[in-house]
C-alpha cells in the first residue's frame, strides 16, 4: 500500500511489510524539525531512529519540517534511503552526499577481476530491502540490484535511493556487486546515483547497438572522473530481442570494459512471437550466436534465467545444457537456485580429474623442454592444454580444488585462454 | 496479587516466594530439587453413584457443570488439541458465566488467537486468572497487568508434573472430544473433529475431581481407541460441534520457502549428518514450524543417501514424518499433537503411529520419560544469550507472547539445537542476557543461524565431531557482534516495571523467571 499523508512520502506502509518503512516529509517555512515516529521496534529503537532523522535533516541543512515514519524494522540505513526519496519527492534540493554516514561496506579495492567466475547472479528487487541483507549469505558468484523490470515505474527514483545506500551498507559477502539499470535517460540517472558506490559491473538491458554501450560506457568514465574512481566497472549487455542478437559482436566489442554478454528469454521470445519452453529450443540459435559473438569479443557468455523455482530438476538440465554450450553462468530467482547452477557449471570428476592429469603432464614437458605434450600413449594438442588449465582455474575459483594444491604454474604468461586482459 | 517477596533463584533471576497465594519453590538447578511425598488423588467414586447401564450422557453443558457443583474460585480446565478451532474451552467459561461463577482459575493446556474473548470474562470477572500458556492477546494483556492473578506458565511436561503433585488442583476437567460413546471413552483420532491424540487431557482425566467429555461425535459403546478412559468420567454432553475443522488441523502443511529458513534448515541438517547423530536406530524429534519442517525434507534426502534408518520420530506430526514412515526411513512415529490431514489419518490407521501423552513423553516426575531418549530435538527460540540460556515467552520488548509448550521438556535431548535467524526485522535473537529465560545455557547445545552455528564451549565432543567439516561454526559472540553492526547496534533494553505478572516454572515445578509488568 503506498499512499501519503503529508508533502512528498516514500518506502512501503501496512502491517504485512517488514524490513522496510514509509516516511513522509513536509517542508515547513517555521517550526523546526516535527518528527513522529511510529515504530514494530519502538521500544528497542525508538530514540535512535529519532536521532538518526535528526542527524540527516540537519547535516542537509533542513532546519524546519515535519516528518511522519511508520516503520516496520527497517535497517538504519533504509530509513536513511526512504527519507532521502522522500526529501527529493518534497523537492528539498539535495545535491551532495556529504550528509552521508560512513559506508560500512567498502567496495574491494580494484573492482573485479574482468574474467572472474561468473556462475550465480542472483536478481534482487531493487524497491525491497528485506532480500536485500542476507543475499550474500547463500554464496552466489554476484549480485544484481535491479532498478529496471522489477521495479514499479513510480517507483524508480526510490529505488535509486534504496540502491545506492545498499551498496554502501549490505555485505554482499564475495558476491560481485552489479546493478541493472534502466533503459535510455533513466539510466543514465541511475549511473549518476549508483557508480559513485562503486558497483563492480553494471548490467544494460535490452541492448540492440553498440551505441547504447558505449553511451553508458562513456558517462560511468564521466562520473567517475568527477569522483575520482578509477577502479573498472564491468558492463554486461542484456540482449533481449532479434537486432540485438543479430548485433551481438557489436555489443561485446563496443567498449573495453564488456566483460560479459548475457540474453533475457522472456522478451526475446516476446520478440520472436513464440512461447518460451523448458528445452529452450525456440532460442537455441539465438544462444548459440550469444556464445560465438562473446567469444569472438573475448567476454563471458552468460545464460538467462530458469524461471520455475520448484523444478530444481529442471533447472540442473538446463544448466548442463547451457555449460555444454559454452556459457559460463545464468542468472537466479531465487537464492536455492544457486547451489543448483553451481552444481551444473561444475565439472564432472571425470573431466576434473582429467584435466588435471593433462596440466600435471604439460608441466611435465615444460619442465624437460619437451615440445610434445603426452598423457600415456596419447599425445596431447595444445588447444586440448589450454582447455585443461582454463578447467583446473575455474575448479580452483569455485573451491573444488584446495588452494594450497600447486597443479599450475603461477605466472606463466603463454596464452591462457582468457585471463590476464584486465587493463585491456 | 503477589504478597510475597522475591528471592533470587539459581538462575540469578528475582521471582516472588508466593504466587496466587501458594508458596513457591524458587529454580535450585537443572536435577537439583527433589520432590517429596505422593501424587495428588481424586476422590474415591463408586459404580453406585453412576448409571449401570454406562449412560452417562445429560442434556447439555449447564446440566453437566451444575451436576459437578461448579461454584466461584473453581478451576476450570481445558484442553488445546484442538488449536484454533476450538469451541469448547469458551463454552466452558462462558456457560459458568452464565450461571453466575466468578473468579475462576482456567487451567488450558495452551490458548489459541480463538481464545482471546476470555479477556472478556476476566475483565467481568468471570475469570481470575490464566494458568497455561498465554499466546498473543492473552499474554500482551498480562503483560499490561490487567489480570488479577499472577500469569503461570508451564512447559507439557510441567503441566502434567503440576497437577500430578497437586501444584494444582483441577475442579472440573471440559474435554472436548472429536469422538466418544455415552460411558465417557474418547478419542482424538476420528470423528468431524479429528484431531489426532488426545494426551493433553490425560492428566486431567486422572485427576480432575469431576470429568465432562464434550464431543460431537457419539459412537456407541466401546468408543476405540480409548484415549481417555469412560472410568475417568462423569458426564457426556453432545453438541452440534466442538471445533472449526479448518482450524483444528491445517489440509496441507507448507514448507516455507523463506530462502534464509531453508538455509537455516539445511544447516541444522548437515549438522546433524556431520556430527555423526544421523545414523542407523538414530531418533530425533522436530516440530511443525517451518524451519522445523524443512529440516525433515533435508535429513530425509540425507537419510537416503547415506541408507540411514531412524528407530522413531517424534512429532508435532505432518505429511513429511508420516512420509518418513511410510517410505521405511522410521520405524515409529511417538506422536503428541497432530497438525495435518495426512496426520490425522495417519495415526487413525497406522499402528506404528502412536499417540503419546505428556506423561509418557515430558513428565518430569516421572520414573524417566522418552524426551530424553531423543538423539537431537531442532526447536526454535524468541532470543538466545551468549550463555546459551533462551526465551521462548517474551519478546525484547519485554511482552509475554508465547507459552512453553513441550520446549522445555525437549532439552533433555541428547543433542537440543535452537534453530533461529540471527535477527528478525532489527530484532536481533543473540543477545547478551535473554529477557526471560526459559531454559538454562547448560541443557542448549547448539545453535544454528543464517549466518552460521554456534555451539556450546561445554559440548567439547560435538566441537571435535564437526572439526574439519565446511560448516559454518562460528562463535556465539562473533555472530552476535557481526548482526549488532547490522541493526545499528545493541537495542534498548525493555521498559518494565517491578512488579511480577506471571512466573516461568520448570520441568519440576520450581520458578524459574518472572515475567515483569510493561511500562504503561
Amino acid at each position: 500500500m503506498e499512499g501519503t499523508t503529508i508533502g512528498g512520502g516514500a518506502g512501503r506502509r501496512g502491517d504485512d511489510v517488514r524490513s522496510d518503512c514509509w516516511v513522509a516529509v513536509e517542508l515547513t517555512d517555521s517550526g523546526g524539525l516535527q518528527l513522529e515516529v511510529k515504530s514494530r521496534v519502538g521500544t528497542l529503537y525508538g530514540p535512535s531512529i529519532t536521532k538518526g532523522l535528526e542527524d540527516t535533516l540537519r547535516a542537509l541543512g533542513i532546519e524546519n519540517a515535519r516528518v511522519e515514519v511508520e516503520d516496520q524494522g527497517a535497517l538504519p540505513w533504509v530509513i536513511q534511503a526512504r527519507l532521502e526519496a522522500a526529501l527529493s519527492r518534497a523537492g528539498a534540493p539535495h545535491t551532495t552526499r556529504s550528509h552521508l554516514p560512513p559506508a560500512r561496506v567498502l567496495p574491494p579495492p580494484g573492482g573485479t577481476p574482468r574474467d572472474r567466475l561468473r556462475r550465480s547472479r542472483l536478481y534482487l528487487p531493487g524497491n525491497e530491502p528485506k532480500f536485500m541483507l542476507n543475499a550474500g549469505l547463500h554464496g552466489p558468484d554476484g549480485v544484481i540490484l535491479d532498478l529496471e523490470d522489477s521495479v514499479h515505474p513510480d517507483q524508480k527514483d526510490a529505488a535509486r535511493f534504496l540502491v545506492l545506500h545498499a551498496l554502501r551498507n549490505v555485505d554482499f559477502g564475495g558476491a560481485e556487486r552489479m546493478v541493472r539499470i534502466n533503459q535510455g535517460s533513466l539510466g543514465l540517472q541511475d549511473l549518476d546515483a549508483v557508480v559513485p558506490e562503486g558497483p563492480e559491473m553494471i548490467l544494460l538491458p535490452k541492448v540492440e547497438t553498440a551505441d547504447q554501450v558505449r553511451t553508458v560506457h562513456e558517462r560511468i568514465l564521466e562520473i567517475q572522473e568527477r569522483w575520482g574512481l578509477h577502479h573498472p566497472v564491468w558492463l554486461m549487455p542484456i540482449l533481449e530481442s532479434a537486432l540485438g542478437v543479430e548485433n551481438a559482436f557489436a555489443s561485446a566489442a563496443a567498449a573495453p570494459t564488456v566483460a560479459a554478454l548475457t540474453i533475457g528469454i522472456e522478451d526475446y521470445t516476446a520478440d520472436l512471437g513464440v512461447v518460451k519452453t523448458t528445452d529452450g529450443s525456440e532460442s537455441l540459435w539465438a544462444r548459440s550466436r550469444l556464445v560465438n559473438a562473446a567469444r569472438a569479443g573475448g567476454v563471458q557468455a552468460i545464460d538467462s534465467v530458469y524461471g520455475d523455482v520448484a523444478d530444481e530438476e529442471g533447472l540442473l538440465a538446463w544448466g548442463r545444457r547451457a555449460r555444454a554450450m559454452g556459457f559460463q553462468g545464468m542468472g537466479c530467482i531465487h537464492p536455492r537456485q544457486i547451489r543448483i547452477i553451481h552444481e551444473a557449471f561444475a565439472p564432472s570428476r571425470e573431466e576434473l580429474a582429467r584435466a588435471l592429469r593433462i596440466v600435471a603432464a604439460f608441466e611435465e614437458a615444460q619442465k624437460k623442454g619437451l615440445g610434445v605434450v603426452s598423457l600415456g600413449t596419447k599425445m596431447i594438442d595444445r588447444p586440448v592444454v589450454l582447455r585443461a588449465r582454463s578447467l583446473v582455474e575455474r575448479a580452483r575459483e569455485a573451491g573444488m580444488i584446495p588452494q594450497t594444491d600447486k597443479d599450475l604454474p603461477a605466472g606463466e604468461g603463454d596464452g591462457s585462454p582468457e585471463g590476464g586482459e584486465e587493463s585491456r | 496479587m503477589s504478597d510475597g517477596k522475591l528471592v533470587k533463584n539459581a538462575a540469578g533471576r528475582p521471582v516472588p516466594t508466593l504466587v496466587n497465594g501458594k508458596e513457591q519453590v524458587p529454580y535450585l538447578g537443572v536435577g537439583a530439587y527433589q520432590p517429596t511425598g505422593a501424587k495428588a488423588a481424586p476422590p474415591i467414586r463408586s459404580c453406585k453413584d453412576y448409571p449401570p447401564d454406562g449412560d452417562k450422557r445429560v442434556p447439555d453443558l449447564r446440566t453437566a457443570l451444575e451436576k459437578c457443583g461448579l461454584r466461584s474460585g473453581m478451576t476450570i480446565s481445558s484442553h488445546h488439541h484442538l488449536r484454533n478451532g476450538d469451541k469448547v474451552g469458551l463454552l466452558a467459561l462462558r456457560t459458568a458465566a452464565e450461571m453466575g461463577a466468578k473468579d475462576l482459575m482456567w487451567l488450558p493446556s495452551a490458548s489459541f488467537p480463538c481464545h482471546e474473548p476470555v479477556i472478556e470474562l476476566m475483565e467481568q470477572g468471570v475469570v481470575h486468572h490464566i494458568e497455561g500458556s498465554m499466546n498473543g492477546p492473552l499474554g500482551r494483556y498480562t503483560s499490561e497487568g490487567k489480570m488479577r492473578g499472577m500469569g503461570v506458565l508451564r512447559s507439557h511436561g510441567g503441566r502434567y508434573q503440576a497437577i500430578q503433585d497437586g501444584d494444582v488442583h483441577i475442579d472440573i476437567a471440559v474435554i472436548a472430544a472429536p469422538s466418544a460413546d455415552p460411558f465417557g471413552n474418547a478419542n482424538g483420532s476420528h470423528g468431524p473433529s479429528a484431531c489426532g491424540s488426545l494426551g493433553f487431557a490425560l492428566a486431567d482425566s486422572i485427576y480432575a475431581d469431576h470429568v465432562i467429555v464434550v464431543t460431537d461425535n457419539l459412537v456407541p459403546f466401546p468408543c476405540i481407541p480409548w484415549q481417555i478412559q469412560g472410568n475417568n468420567v462423569d458426564y457426556v454432553v453432545e453438541v452440534e460441534s466442538i471445533g472449526d475443522p479448518s482450524k483444528i488441523v491445517s489440509g496441507t502443511t507448507q514448507i516455507t520457502r523463506s530462502p534464509d529458513r531453508l538455509l537455516i534448515a539445511e544447516y541444522v541438517a548437515r549438522f546433524v549428518r556431520e556430527a555423526g547423530i544421523m545414523r542407523d536406530g538414530f531418533s530425533f524429534q522436530a516440530g511443525a514450524g517451518g524451519i522445523a519442517l524443512a529440516f525433515v525434507q533435508f535429513l530425509k534426502e540425507m537419510m537416503k543417501e547415506a541408507g540411514v534408518k531412524a528407530r522413531f520420530v517424534r512429532g508435532g506430526s505432518t505429511q513429511y514424518l508420516v512420509d518418513l514412515l511410510n517410505e521405511g526411513l522410521t520405524d515409529y512415529i511417538l506422536d503428541g499433537q497432530t497438525f495435518d490431514l495426512a496426520a490425522v489419518a495417519s495415526i487413525a490407521s497406522n499402528p506404528r503411529h502412536v499417540a503419546t501423552s505428556p506423561f509418557t513423553s515430558y513428565n518430569y516426575h516421572g520414573k524417566g520419560n522418552f524426551a530424553s531418549l531423543v538423539d537431537a530435538v531442532v526447536l526454535g527460540a524468541t532470543e538466545v544469550d551468549v550463555g546459551f540460556n533462551a526465551n521462548v515467552n517474551t519478546h525484547s520488548d519485554g511482552i509475554l507472547l508465547h507459552g512453553i509448550g513441550g520446549w522445555q521438556n525437549c532439552l533433555f535431548s541428547r543433542c537440543t539445537i535452537l534453530a533461529v535467524p540471527a535477527v528478525r526485522d532489527r530484532v536481533p535473537v543473540l543477545v547478551d542476557e535473554v529477557t526471560t529465560i526459559t531454559g538454562t545455557g547448560e541443557l542448549i547445545d547448539v545453535v544454528v543461524t543464517e549466518r552460521g552455528i554456534a555451539i556450546n564451549p561445554r559440548r567439547t565432543d560435538l566441537l571435535e565431531a564437526v572439526k574439519g567439516s565446511n560448516l559454518p561454526i562460528r562463535p556465539m559472540e562473533a555472530i552476535k557482534e557481526e548482526v549488532e553492526g547490522i541493526i545499528g547496534g545493541k537495542p534498548e533494553p525493555p521498559r518494565l516495571t517491578d512488579r511480577p505478572v506471571a512466573v516461568i516454572k520448570w520441568v519440576d515445578g520450581t520458578v524459574l523467571d518472572s515475567v515483569w509488568q510493561v511500562e504503561g
